[in-house]
């Protein structure tokens, strides 16, 4: 059985049917997104000062990531006009840059995240607060897991500014910071800079993660179209150019929620 | 929308947000706790949206036979 217009233009729509597939799912990801960006804003604006951690996060990484998918994107358009082109081999090269393009953002999204993981907050009996680092670099720490384990102090190396300074506090370096000792007996609460930390975090996690599990995605199809799925281009070339272009399009929605992701979480 | 109309209005998009990190990076540098490297930061932002502007107009000239739809 013949699946109908893989290439040919629907007379309707006017394009061939998985063009109109991958924009109703693109108008369905709109939407979850949308979704998330309302509750950032929402949250961001209801939030006090004091509880909004401001210049936590790297913006050089943040800005290197950006750029490598929007390096991506050109090099996922360039895959799909050289194979319009009919040149099959021109297409390789650039998917697979595109290709490692996905991994690299990974990759250092990876690193983001762990160096969130064990950056900690501690919020003291006194009513001080105090973010940095603790001896040894432990990941997901809690009060409650100190407490198990019998630990009586911690040695903590604390930034030079607590983000309730501002942002622009935490860009001053004439500040010594060295490590202190804190015992546990003197600490209300201790978190890491995990979703359970603030608000914040929360949706910084939520949003960040759910995007580069589109990136995982995205990169798994292109690959697929890369390696094993190449092999229509021998049989049905236009079907084949069709299937990256539908690749290309929800490659290019997550490099644009990206590049709303990024001033709003990064700079504002 | 044909992939080559997508990826116009995503070039777009990404000198638009080249511009304000490039006017964001010189008006941190302003500021008392400026630095040259947020000079500099604004500077390359700035040119990277120019070079974003000048690619789009290639790839337009290079895929005009291509339909936006």
């Amino acid at each position: 059985m013949d699946i109908p217009y893989t290439t040919q233009a629907r007379p309707d729509t006017g394009v061939y049917n998985a063009k109109v597939g991958v924009w109703l799912f693109l108008a369905s990801e709109v939407m979850l997104f949308g979704a998330l960006f309302s509750a950032y804003i929402l949250l961001r604006v209801g939030a006090l000062p004091a509880d909004w951690p401001h210049g936590l996060l790297n913006i050089p990484i943040g800005t290197f990531n950006t750029a490598v998918l929007i390096t991506s994107s050109v090099t996922v358009v360039m895959a799909w006009a050289s194979l319009k082109m009919g040149r099959f081999d021109r297409f390789k090269i650039f998917q697979t840059i595109t290709v490692l393009c996905a991994l690299a953002f990974l990759g250092i999204k990876t690193f983001e995240y762990r160096d969130k993981f064990t950056h900690y907050e501690v919020w003291k009996t006194d009513g001080s607060r105090l973010t940095g680092h603790i001896e040894g670099k432990p990941a997901f720490l809690t009060l409650d897991k100190l407490k198990d384990a019998k630990v009586e102090k911690i040695h903590f190396l604390p930034d030079p500014h607590h983000y309730a300074e501002g942002r622009l506090a935490a860009r001053k370096h004439d500040v010594e910071h060295k490590a202190v000792e804190i015992p546990v007996s003197d600490i209300k609460r201790l978190s890491a800079f995990v979703p359970a930390h603030s608000t914040y975090f929360a949706i910084y996690f939520t949003l960040t993660g759910l995007h580069a599990l589109h990136v995982l995605g995205g990169a798994i199809v292109i690959a697929y179209l890369l390696g094993p799925g190449s092999r229509m281009w021998f049989t049905e070339p236009e079907r084949f150019i069709n299937r990256v272009e539908t690749s290309g399009l929800f490659w290019h929605f997550v490099d644009l929620v990206w590049i709303f992701l990024f001033p709003v979480l990064y700079l504002l | 929308m044909s992939l080559k109309a997508f990826h116009v209005v995503f070039i777009t998009a990404s000198s638009l947000l080249a511009f304000a990190v490039g006017v964001w990076m010189l008006r941190e540098y302003r500021s008392p706790e400026g630095t040259t490297g947020d000079l500099a930061y604004g500077l390359v932002s700035l040119a990277v949206g120019i070079g974003l502007l000048l690619y789009e107009r290639y790839f337009l000239r290079k895929l005009k036979n291509v339909s936006y739809l």
